[in-house]
């Protein structure tokens, strides 16, 4: 009973504390990283959608210019990462510069570059993925639950 | 049945108070840019230090803080009985590596970011109790060995919010002796582990700044010395958020938050440095006691301090599993008498 009690107690004093630090706690700039998002966000896009112009100008499919523009981004993102920018960028820009696929690239080139003191198996190997590895998964998971939906409506 | 040399529930009075005899400090670039830098007796130019490393660098610092200590007195490691020694990093290996490059008897800590008070508390008892006549203890953080321990890839493009901290780069190291001339610890209260549930990695001061006014509580009860006692009461690294919740809970519990009080982590740095809520990390607390409080201490322009460093004292795999963040606070009472 007293045992009770006093975990009751620890409870209230605990919620009491939490209370205090959600009114202390300074709140983001949500404006400002909004905007920031937004405008690094949009010119990732700005850029990527001009690459693709650049290779329907070359004569390539759609699909080909799509594929081939997705690659460039990717490069681009990890060449910026490997020149110590991007993470200065996603500082600034938050999701803005992780959500497009150049963010995808610095979440791969990153942990490489920083686990190559440990070797390129047991560190570059194993760790390359640390970040990225659950939207690998996840992604994966999801293509096939997709995959299967489809196949279940072409078949009614 | 209470110890002879202990007072109240927490609180080791020393009988013949340890003197500090020598210190040192060495920081990174950063810190070398904020208000402390003629402070500090050296200022790394980068953050590799010639070494292959992040951790191989930290390592370094803390070995030459202590070698550095020394040498200002003209002593060497054979002159030294006992070395005292914690970090942040997985299986201190800072501080081990270190003492393997020392080869002194040799006790490693964990503590987290309290490890400056801590090595300091143990290095007194010590040196009082008569075990060893001269003991040096020492502490180090790196922002990069840490960042990568407990965070993210360096180069990772992810937003640091508001309430988060940077991990101090810098190392600093203590020579106690009994006798002799310089301030002295004439008394530490040891600090109990403390959970009020905080589970936001990213807001450590939250975390630590329950156990800080535990224990800066506990001191006064044990020492019944008046709150305006100290010439500066001041906090490990609980940073902008952290001091703010401090002083609100010195008030809940009937202490006084005046003007002598501080934390090491909003001094470390000035405003425009960008490290949002403050400065953390072993050698926060230890730079700032081996720069200019040392300094401010031996010209006399303070004549007593109260030092508590704070610890967090999770882990990733704590985080990860969901589990609060126990801390902890030491408080180490440095005064010229």
């Amino acid at each position: 009973m007293g045992n009770n009690q006093e975990e009751l107690l620890k409870t209230a004093e605990q919620e009491e504390y939490h209370h205090l630090v959600n009114r202390i706690k300074p709140k983001p700039p949500l404006g400002r990283n909004c905007f920031w998002a937004f405008v690094v966000g949009g010119l990732i896009c700005v850029i990527g959608q001009l690459i693709m112009e650049f290779f329907f100008s070359l004569g390539y499919s759609r699909q080909d210019a799509v594929a081939l523009d997705a690659i460039t981004m990717v490069f681009l993102g990890a060449l910026f990462t490997g020149l110590g920018i991007y993470d200065n960028l996603g500082e600034k820009a938050g999701a803005g510069s992780i959500v497009p696929i150049t963010g995808f690239a610095n979440a791969i080139v990153a942990p490489a570059m920083e686990f190559k003191r440990e070797g390129y198996i047991f560190g570059v190997g194993a760790k390359i993925f640390s970040i990225a590895g659950p939207t690998l998964l996840f992604g994966f998971a999801a293509s096939v639950v997709i995959g299967l939906v489809k196949l279940a409506m072409m078949s009614l | 049945m209470a110890a002879i040399n202990k007072k109240g529930g927490q609180t080791l009075m020393f009988a013949d108070p340890p003197c500090l005899i020598s210190w040192a400090s060495i920081v990174g670039p950063k810190e070398g840019e904020g208000p402390w830098s003629g402070d500090f007796d050296q200022i790394l130019p980068d953050y590799l230090w010639g070494e292959a490393s992040w951790e191989k660098a930290e390592s370094k610092m803390l070995r030459e803080a202590a070698k550095l200590a020394l040498s200002k007195q003209g002593l060497q490691t054979s002159d030294i009985e006992l070395m005292v020694a914690g970090d942040l990093l997985n299986q201190i290996t800072s501080s081990n590596y270190a003492a393997r490059e020392i080869s002194i008897p040799y006790l490693g800590l964990y503590g987290a970011c309290s490890t400056m008070a801590e090595s300091l508390l143990i290095g007194a008892t010590m040196v009082d109790g008569g075990y060893c006549e001269r003991v040096i203890a020492a502490t180090s953080s790196h922002h990069y060995s840490a960042e990568r321990q407990f965070r993210y890839p360096i180069e990772q493009g992810v937003q640091r919010v508001p309430s988060s901290q940077w991990t101090a780069t810098a190392a600093g190291a203590v020579v106690l002796q009994k006798g002799g001339n310089g301030p002295k610890v004439s008394c530490a209260t040891v600090g109990k582990v403390i959970d009020m549930g905080q589970t936001d990695a990213a807001n450590m001061g939250a975390a630590m700044a329950p156990a800080a006014i535990d224990t800066i509580k506990a001191h006064f009860e044990d020492t019944g010395r008046p709150h305006d006692y100290y010439d500066l009461v001041v906090t490990g690294d609980l940073g902008l958020v952290g001091m703010t919740l401090a002083r609100e809970l010195m008030v809940k519990v009937g202490l006084v938050p005046g003007p002598n009080y501080s934390d090491c982590g909003v001094l470390l740095y000035d405003g425009l440095q960008g490290v949002d809520s403050g400065g953390s990390g072993c050698g926060c607390c230890g730079c700032m006691l081996t720069g200019p409080f040392l300094r401010k201490l031996t010209l006399g322009e303070m004549k007593n301090i109260l030092l508590v460093a704070t610890g967090a004292l999770m882990s990733p795999t704590t985080t990860f599993q969901n589990e609060s963040i126990p801390s902890i606070a030491h408080a180490v009472a440095i005064e010229n008498i």
